[in-house]
């Protein structure tokens, strides 16, 4: 028992290192950028695969090989920096945070296409010798791991400490409009850390390559995950804290593994950030909780007049939309069912996202939320289908309202990453929530759609439906919009501190915001449910949430047409280039970085 | 009668700086006090800490006769306590209308009922159902932001539908001081509501707060130009480095040596005209 307590313990030192190699580079564009790269874990799955690629085709030996992954990876945030970030600068808040998604879809997919999804297994180069110690055994990778980890942590340390460019960065992190007046070449700055941040990552990759004896492409979104939770522990933009940070996460999780099992690794890690957020956002190692600054400059989202449709042209083109069976397409019907599905989420989102300015990363689980609710009482309690939805569009809704209400008083990429880890945890829950949810089997055989006794399992029967719910729940959103509740929700987006000298409750309305939201979006994966007639807890995962944002911004973040124009665009023009769909996500990634570039207010104009 | 507002002892330190020390003040019904001093004196602070923003590490707030030491900013709202802000914090997005009518957001009743846990689900119906009550409040309050638009003369009403941020930055004051007003402020916080404004613009502003001032709304006041804090206020107290150095009427405050000290000491700060970004 000793001895597999000690093996534990190695495990969740080296776990906890290569999360520090990680977290570290995090910590150091946050405090240069002001900025969580939610591409990082993208840059480590680069380096990953490029170390795969050096030892598979040219047989490089260890030390060339970690020198392959840092050239590529440091090359790629380079790149990341200057294509990427660098251009925003002065553009609206999100822009930046926005823009790192869009990179991360474009890298995984790049390397997806070149590399192919399939697992790659990266050769051991380090001798397979283990040393028992205490009982338990440490091996020369585990050494190796560690020494990389420590190195890294010395050097980094020399050059922030020593040299004149580490000085450069130090004073950039503190104040950047300070450090630019006093000579500091501040685009220099980025570059070099994006440089050293995305080496480390890189880094990271191929080691955990060789620990798991496996790499895939699938590893980026949870490293940046973990990442983001070492930062979080260690407080943003600290960058011993974020070591430390990193070291909780691996020991926690190893013994959460060995206390509960594997499949309770991550739900321990998003727990931990949920609560690190909630009782400590400014990291175990913050001294104070300052005010936060006043917004001078800039606002929210990007600035703009929204492009107004007439209401006869909104009439005629639902009119339009309805006669649409009447072309005898099921395919196309399909597609536009599956559009006005997403449409749902993207009203939701574009409420939470732009109208209150709550950047939610992980609004797939409302709809998760919505489907498990639909089917288990279709299901188990048999309530008819006509019920069962709008039950669970009320059960999201609350449920949603609670799970995001700790994450209330954060502010800006807090919420996006708190956003982020709810909605893992709702995943988590319900693969482990076996009792409920059936786990990993998934909920089969959900009834078809119905109202009363007619059914709409068919194409058209389906469509329709969605169309009326749609229309339904866009008209009760413009009318929200337009009473006090719309004015309400954009001054806490615009300013919550000014709005709350008003006496404008932010947890208040941010609840109001998102029980409407979760309703819309607990009724679209309600239905989806139905429609799909399976769902298991993967059904709705990131992707689908980082598409939702997609649509939301290509219509115009809190534009209710535009959310709907977003899905359709996003759902149906890949269906009519089929011959592209391998590169289906990448396009979604240029797509969203190609308009917070140049049309950040979206197609038709934020509110 | 208890004063407006009673500041007693308020202390504010920010890592080793201390930014408030021993303030104190009294605000009587229909008064207007300046609050003057060389930036970094403390002022916004003070502010700060009377309208909920921060918090005072000692010290007491009394509002109306209540202590609201430390209590939350919308609190004091629906207290009836309005500010500003020294670099001007409209809500960007928002048109001019609807900037001034979230100043009104406190005095909501028939879209708000006082129901405990139901009420936001309530508003929420409310809002989308709306029931005559409920309309009949909206443009009650319409017409009441556009009466307070109006008192820029012709600034800000040719530009009701405009966003914020399309506005200059006089503008922007002037929308900031109107959602002040729309709350029916019984007292009112201008923190340097002439900031940035050329010589025909302050001359404007100094009307406009001399009018609610005659209207016999209390006001404190923080305000760089001199001639104004002169002209208009009841009483002057000075700060410099946290402190209160000086307290009294205007002419007085004017000759006292110390104040004449602590300008001179800070010639560049004191004489701050400077242009806000």
């Amino acid at each position: 028992m000793g001895g597999a307590w000690f093996d534990y313990t190695v495990n969740g030192f080296v776990i906890g290192n290569i999360y520090a190699l990680l977290a570290v580079g995090l910590a150091l564009i946050y405090g240069v950028a002001n900025l969580v790269n939610f591409a990082h874990g993208s840059v480590y799955v680069v380096g990953a695969y490029v170390g795969w690629a050096a030892i598979t085709y040219l047989d490089t030996p260890l030390p060339v090989t970690l020198l392959c992954v840092v050239a590529v990876s440091a090359l790629v945030g380079v790149g990341i920096e200057r294509i990427g970030l660098r251009p925003l600068h002065g553009s609206s808040r999100i822009a930046p945070l926005l823009a790192t998604i869009g990179i991360a879809l474009v890298l995984d997919q790049v390397v997806q296409l070149v590399f192919t999804p399939d697992p790659r297994a990266v050769p051991m180069q380090v001798p397979e010798w283990r040393v028992a110690v205490g009982g338990g055994t440490i091996g020369a990778l585990d050494l190796l791991i560690a020494g990389i980890g420590l190195t890294s942590a010395v050097v980094l340390y020399g050059f922030l400490r020593f040299t004149k460019l580490g000085w450069a960065v130090r004073a950039t992190a503190q104040d950047s409009d300070a450090a630019q007046q006093m000579g500091v070449d501040v685009n220099r700055v980025n570059m070099a850390v994006f440089a050293i941040a995305s080496a480390l990552s890189g880094v990271s990759g191929v080691l955990v390559g060789m620990y798991y004896n496996q790499i895939s492409t699938a590893m980026s979104f949870e490293a940046t995950l973990k990442g983001i939770v070492a930062l979080i522990i260690g407080g943003l933009g600290n960058v011993p804290g974020a070591i430390a940070g990193s070291l909780i996460l691996g020991l926690t999780e190893s013994y959460g593994i060995a206390l509960f099992g594997t499949s309770y690794r991550n739900l321990f890690a998003f727990v931990l950030l949920i609560a690190m957020l909630v009782w400590r956002p400014n990291g175990l190692f913050a001294a104070r909780r300052a005010l936060p600054p006043e917004p001078m400059t800039g606002t929210f989202i990007a600035r703009s007049r929204p492009v107004v449709v007439p209401r006869w042209a909104v009439a005629a083109l639902v009119v339009a939309a309805a006669l649409l069976p009447l072309l005898g397409q099921p395919y196309l019907l399909q597609i536009g069912a599956n559009s006005l599905m997403y449409a749902m989420l993207a009203l939701s989102l574009t409420l939470v996202a732009g109208t209150v300015g709550q950047v939610s990363l992980g609004h797939a689980a409302l709809l998760a939320i919505g489907g498990y609710a639909s089917g288990l009482l279709a299901m188990d309690a048999g309530w008819p289908v006509a019920l069962s939805i709008p039950a669970a569009g009320l059960v999201t809704a609350a449920l949603g309202t609670l799970l995001v209400f700790p994450a209330f008083r954060l502010t800006g990429h807090y919420v996006s990453i708190a956003t982020l880890g709810i909605g893992e945890i709702v995943s988590l829950v319900i693969l482990n929530w076996t009792g409920l949810t059936r786990g990993a089997i998934g909920l089969g055989g959900i009834p078809p759609l119905e109202v009363f006794g007619f059914d709409l399992g068919s194409v058209e029967g389906t469509y329709w439906l969605c169309l009326a719910v749609l229309v339904l729940l866009a008209l009760l959103q413009l009318r929200l919009l337009r009473s006090h509740l719309g004015r309400t929700w954009r001054a806490i987006r615009d300013d919550p501190v000014a709005a709350r000298s008003y006496g404008v409750s932010g947890d208040r309305y941010k609840a109001l915001a998102f029980g409407f939201g979760g309703f819309a979006a607990g009724i679209s994966g309600a239905i989806t449910a139905h429609v799909y007639s399976y769902i298991n807890h993967e059904t709705f995962g990131a992707s689908i949430s980082i598409l939702a944002l997609t649509m939301v911004i290509l219509g115009g973040l809190g534009n209710v047409a535009g959310a709907v124009l977003g899905a359709t665009l996003l759902i149906a023009l890949p269906e009519a280039f089929r011959f592209l769909a391998e590169y289906r996500i990448l396009i979604y990634g240029i797509v969203l970085l190609l308009l917070i570039r140049f049309r950040p207010q979206g197609l038709m104009g934020t509110v | 009668m208890a004063p407006v507002l009673e500041v007693r002892g308020l202390r504010k330190r920010f890592g080793g700086v201390t930014a408030v020390e021993d303030a104190a003040l009294d605000l009587r019904e229909g008064e207007l006090l300046s609050i003057i001093g060389p930036n970094g004196a403390g002022k916004t602070t003070l502010f700060n800490l009377v309208s909920g923003l921060d918090r005072p590490d000692t010290g007491s707030v009394r509002l109306f006769g209540q202590d609201v030491t430390g209590a939350a900013p919308e609190r004091l709202a629906g207290l009836g306590l309005a500010r500003t802000f020294q670099h001007g914090r409209v809500f960007g997005n928002l048109s001019v209308l609807d900037n001034v009518l979230v100043g009104a957001h406190a005095r909501l009743r028939a879209v708000r009922p006082a129901v405990p846990v139901l009420g936001p689900l309530l508003e929420l119906a409310l809002a989308a159902i709306r029931p005559g009550g409920v309309r009949a409040e909206e443009a009650a309050l319409r017409e009441d932001a556009i009466r307070i638009i109006s008192l820029f003369g012709e600034r800000l009403t040719p530009r009701l539908d405009h966003p914020a941020f399309s506005l200059s930055y006089a503008n922007r004051r002037r929308v900031e001081i109107g959602r002040a007003l729309a709350l029916h402020p019984r007292l009112l916080l201008l923190d340097e509501p002439t900031a940035g404004m050329n010589e025909t613009e302050t001359a404007e502003m100094q009307e406009v707060v001399a009018g609610l001032k005659r209207s016999g709304l209390t006001i404190l006041l923080i305000e760089h130009k001199l001639e104004m804090v002169m002209r208009l206020s009841d009483r002057v107290i000075v700060m410099d480095n946290g402190r209160r150095i000086a307290e009294g009427l205007p002419q007085a405050v004017r000759h006292d040596p110390a104040v004449i000290e602590a300008y001179l000491g800070h010639r560049e700060a004191g004489a701050a005209r400077e242009p806000v970004p």
